[in-house]
C-alpha cells in the first residue's frame, strides 16, 4: 500500500560538523547525505562549514574542496564539470540540478546536498541509475531503419526535419527529471520516467527512423508511458532547460492521431 | 533489505525486468475518454447548475415537470454517465499510483462497481420521474 513515511533504515540521522578554518571571512555551510553500504547505520547529515574564498562558484567546486581539503572520504560523480557529462546530478537546496551548473550563491541560507531522490544509494551522493539506464535502453535510442543508408554518404535531413530534433539532442541523460517525478517514484518500477520517454520521442520525431510505429506499439501501455500525470516537476527541473512534458504530450498526440 | 547480506532475491537483468511482461497495447482510451468527458462535462455542468438555479422554490411537480422534458432527460442522463464515468476513470488513476499488490484488484474492482451502481441508480431516477411522472 501507500508509504507516508521513509522505511526504518532510510531515516536520515544528525552526523559530523565539520567547522571552518580559522580567519575564514566568507563562510557558507553545506549540509551533505552521507551514507555508506560499509555498516549499518543509517544515513547522516554532515555539516561542513567551507570558506568561499578558497573555492570556485560553483556546488561542484565546494564538494571538490571538501573531497580534497576536509573529508576525503565524501564520495559523489563527476567529470566535465561544465554540464555536458550529466554526471554531477543531485538533489541540490531542494531541486534536482547539475551540480557544475548550480552557483553556491543562488542558495541563500545553508546549502542542502543530497543524492537524486528515490533511487538507491551506492554510497554518500551517488546513486544506482542501473534500472533507469535499462529504461533508457528498452527504447532502443538509436536509429532503426530498413532503408539501406546511401553508399556514399549519410542519410539526409531536410532544414524543417533536422529542427524538430532540437529540444531533445541536448538531453545529457543525467536523470535529473525521471528522479524528480512522483509519479517514477511511486511505479518506477513500470513507468519510464521523462528521461527515458524523451528520449524514445527524439526518435519517434526523427525522419530517418522508419519504426515509429514500433516504437508507439512499444509505449502503448497504461503505465510505461500513460503514469505521466503532467505533473512537470521535470521541465521544471531540467538543468538544460529542456522539456521532456511537451514530449511526452507529443507522444500521447500521436498515439491519439494514429487510432484515426 | 534481504535478511542476510549476500542474500539475494532477484538476479534477472534490468533489462529483463524493465521490459517485464511487455507493453499492455491500451491506455489511449483511458487517457482520451478522461479528456473528453471532462469537455463534455464542462458544458453540461454549467446547464445543470444553472437551471437548478432557475428551478430554486419550485415544488415537487414542477420540478418532476422540469426532468420530464426530453431536452433535459437526455442532458441530465448525460450528465450523469458522463460524470461517473470521469470519476470512475479519475480515481483509478489515484489507485495505480497508489495502491499495490493484491490490494489494486479490490480498491479497483470497489472504483468501478461503485460507479457504475451511483450511475444505475442516477439513471433510475431520472427515468422514473420522466416517465411516471404522471401517475404522481
Amino acid at each position: 500500500m501507500v508509504e507516508l513515511t521513509l522505511p526504518r533504515n532510510s531515516k536520515v540521522g544528525k552526523g559530523r560538523t565539520f567547522k571552518a578554518p580559522a580567519g575564514a571571512k566568507r563562510v557558507k555551510e553545506f549540509r551533505v547525505y552521507r551514507w555508506t553500504p560499509d555498516d549499518d547505520a543509517n544515513p547522516v547529515i554532515d555539516t561542513y562549514e567551507l570558506d568561499l574564498d578558497r573555492m570556485g562558484p560553483m556546488v561542484l567546486d565546494a564538494l571538490i574542496y571538501i573531497k580534497n581539503e576536509v573529508d576525503q572520504t565524501l564520495t559523489f560523480r563527476r567529470s566535465c564539470r561544465e554540464g555536458i557529462c550529466g554526471s554531477c546530478a543531485m538533489n541540490i537546496d531542494g531541486g534536482n540540478t547539475l551540480a557544475c551548473l548550480k552557483p553556491i550563491a543562488e542558495v541563500k541560507k545553508a546549502v542542502s546536498i543530497y543524492p537524486l531522490p528515490h533511487m538507491p544509494v551506492v554510497k554518500d551522493l551517488v546513486p544506482d541509475l542501473t534500472a533507469a539506464y535499462a529504461q533508457l535502453r528498452s527504447v532502443e535510442p538509436w536509429l532503426k531503419s530498413d532503408t539501406p543508408a546511401p553508399p556514399d554518404g549519410e542519410r539526409l535531413q531536410s532544414r524543417e526535419e533536422r529542427a524538430k530534433l532540437d529540444g531533445m539532442w541536448e538531453c545529457i541523460l543525467c536523470f535529473c527529471c525521471t528522479t524528480s517525478c512522483p509519479s517514477y517514484w511511486w511505479n518506477g518500477d513500470k513507468y519510464l520516467g521523462p528521461a527515458t520517454l524523451l528520449a524514445a520521442y527524439r526518435w519517434i520525431a526523427d525522419s530517418r527512423d522508419e519504426y515509429t510505429g514500433e516504437r508507439l506499439d512499444a509505449l502503448e501501455d497504461p503505465f510505461k508511458l500513460y503514469a505521466c500525470r503532467t505533473i512537470m516537476n521535470c521541465t521544471q527541473t531540467c538543468p538544460k532547460g529542456l522539456n521532456p512534458a511537451e514530449a511526452i504530450g507529443k507522444i500521447k498526440q500521436l498515439q491519439i492521431e494514429r487510432k484515426g | 533489505m534481504s535478511a542476510s547480506k549476500g542474500d539475494i532475491k532477484v538476479m534477472r537483468s534490468q533489462l529483463g525486468r524493465v521490459r517485464g511482461l511487455g507493453a499492455a497495447k491500451n491506455g489511449v482510451e483511458h487517457w482520451w475518454v478522461e479528456r473528453l468527458t471532462s469537455i463534455a462535462l464542462l458544458p453540461l455542468t454549467i446547464w445543470f447548475v444553472v437551471s437548478v438555479i432557475g428551478l430554486l422554490g419550485a415544488g415537487h411537480v414542477r420540478m418532476i415537470h422540469w426532468v420530464g422534458q426530453p431536452v433535459n432527460t437526455v442532458l441530465l442522463l448525460a450528465l450523469v454517465l458522463m460524470t461517473f464515468h470521469h470519476m470512475q476513470l479519475g480515481l483509478q488513476v489515484v489507485i495505480d499510483d497508489y495502491v499495490r499488490g493484491p490490494a489494486h484488484l479490490a480498491t479497483t474492482l470497489l472504483n468501478k462497481g461503485a460507479a457504475g451502481l451511483l450511475a444505475l441508480f442516477a439513471v433510475v431516477a431520472i427515468l422514473k420521474m420522466a416517465f411516471w411522472a404522471p401517475a404522481i
